[in-house]
């Protein structure tokens, strides 16, 4: 395999994503996970570039490593009292082990389907990918999906505030 | 880079998510291996949008839609979870066991 930018960029990258995840599931903190989740996300917007999807890219930056970071960290501290994930001895001792069985299972099947599968390498089309034409699809042709999005978000606002509201007679 | 890459990438990353999901007691931590999980398939997305068979770009479409569905998504779980804490004073996953018969 020849060795470009791109490939040192992908690796780069790609190692940032799997180490903040890994440091997600094994940090013993919960704002440590936060902050490895954040370094995760934003080393997913590289990937969008990478795969010349640029808006996308700083769609990602605004909303996951922005917004939910900081509604994640929210959560925690208006929620926990301790911050650390105690390994008290819970009655399924059994149950990590078996988790990670689990997912390696499914891991390897998906890997085997992966590298069995024959791929189409026709980079020359994303030359005339653009954010106008990106624009055009979201407004021309997926104008209808487009609009029940910002019907769902307002649900998902106005649900989310009833929710979290505080009951007034309690 | 060929696509098996960004599609191992995605597989990789899922699979931590689910281990998250599976294991974590913490609810709110569950709610952060979803994120991830979402990511990855969002990585898939946009990878066939480069490699797949008929490469175009409605594949960022489908990723920008996903990504919208994903923050309305964690709004209302941590509004869940704000809720159940209030009620329960925990947020351990396998406290919230009201509905087992």
């Amino acid at each position: 395999m020849v060795v470009t930018g791109e490939s040192i960029a992908f690796f780069v990258l790609s190692m940032m994503a799997i180490g903040g995840g890994m440091m997600m599931i094994s940090a013993t903190k919960v704002v440590h996970m936060v902050l490895s989740l954040a370094f995760s996300l934003l080393s997913i917007a590289g990937i969008y570039v990478l795969l010349h999807a640029e808006f996308l890219a700083v769609v990602q930056v605004l909303i996951y490593t922005g917004a939910i970071s900081i509604l994640m960290l929210f959560g925690i501290m208006l929620t926990k009292h301790h911050v650390t994930e105690e390994d008290d001895q819970s009655p399924r001792r059994w149950h990590p082990f078996l988790s990670f069985l689990g997912v390696g299972a499914l891991f390897a099947i998906i890997m085997g389907v992966i590298y069995q599968t024959p791929f189409a390498n026709n980079e020359e089309v994303t030359q005339s990918y653009s954010l106008e034409a990106l624009g055009k699809a979201v407004f021309k042709q997926y104008v209808i999906p487009f609009e029940l999005t910002s019907i769902l978000l307002l649900v998902a606002l106005v649900g989310a505030v009833i929710l979290a509201k505080k009951e007034a007679d309690s | 880079m060929p696509a098996t890459s960004y599609l191992a990438l995605g597989a990789i990353l899922f699979c931590i998510g689910l281990y998250g999901v599976l294991t974590k007691r913490n609810a709110v931590l569950v709610l952060f291996s979803i994120e991830l999980m979402l990511n990855a398939a969002n990585i898939n997305l946009v990878a066939f949008s480069k490699f797949g068979l008929y490469a175009n770009q409605m594949g960022q479409v489908f990723t920008l839609f996903t990504i919208t569905i994903a923050a309305a998504e964690a709004a209302v779980g941590i509004a869940i979870l704000f809720a159940l804490y209030r009620n329960r004073n925990t947020t351990h996953a396998d406290e919230f066991d009201t509905m087992k018969g």
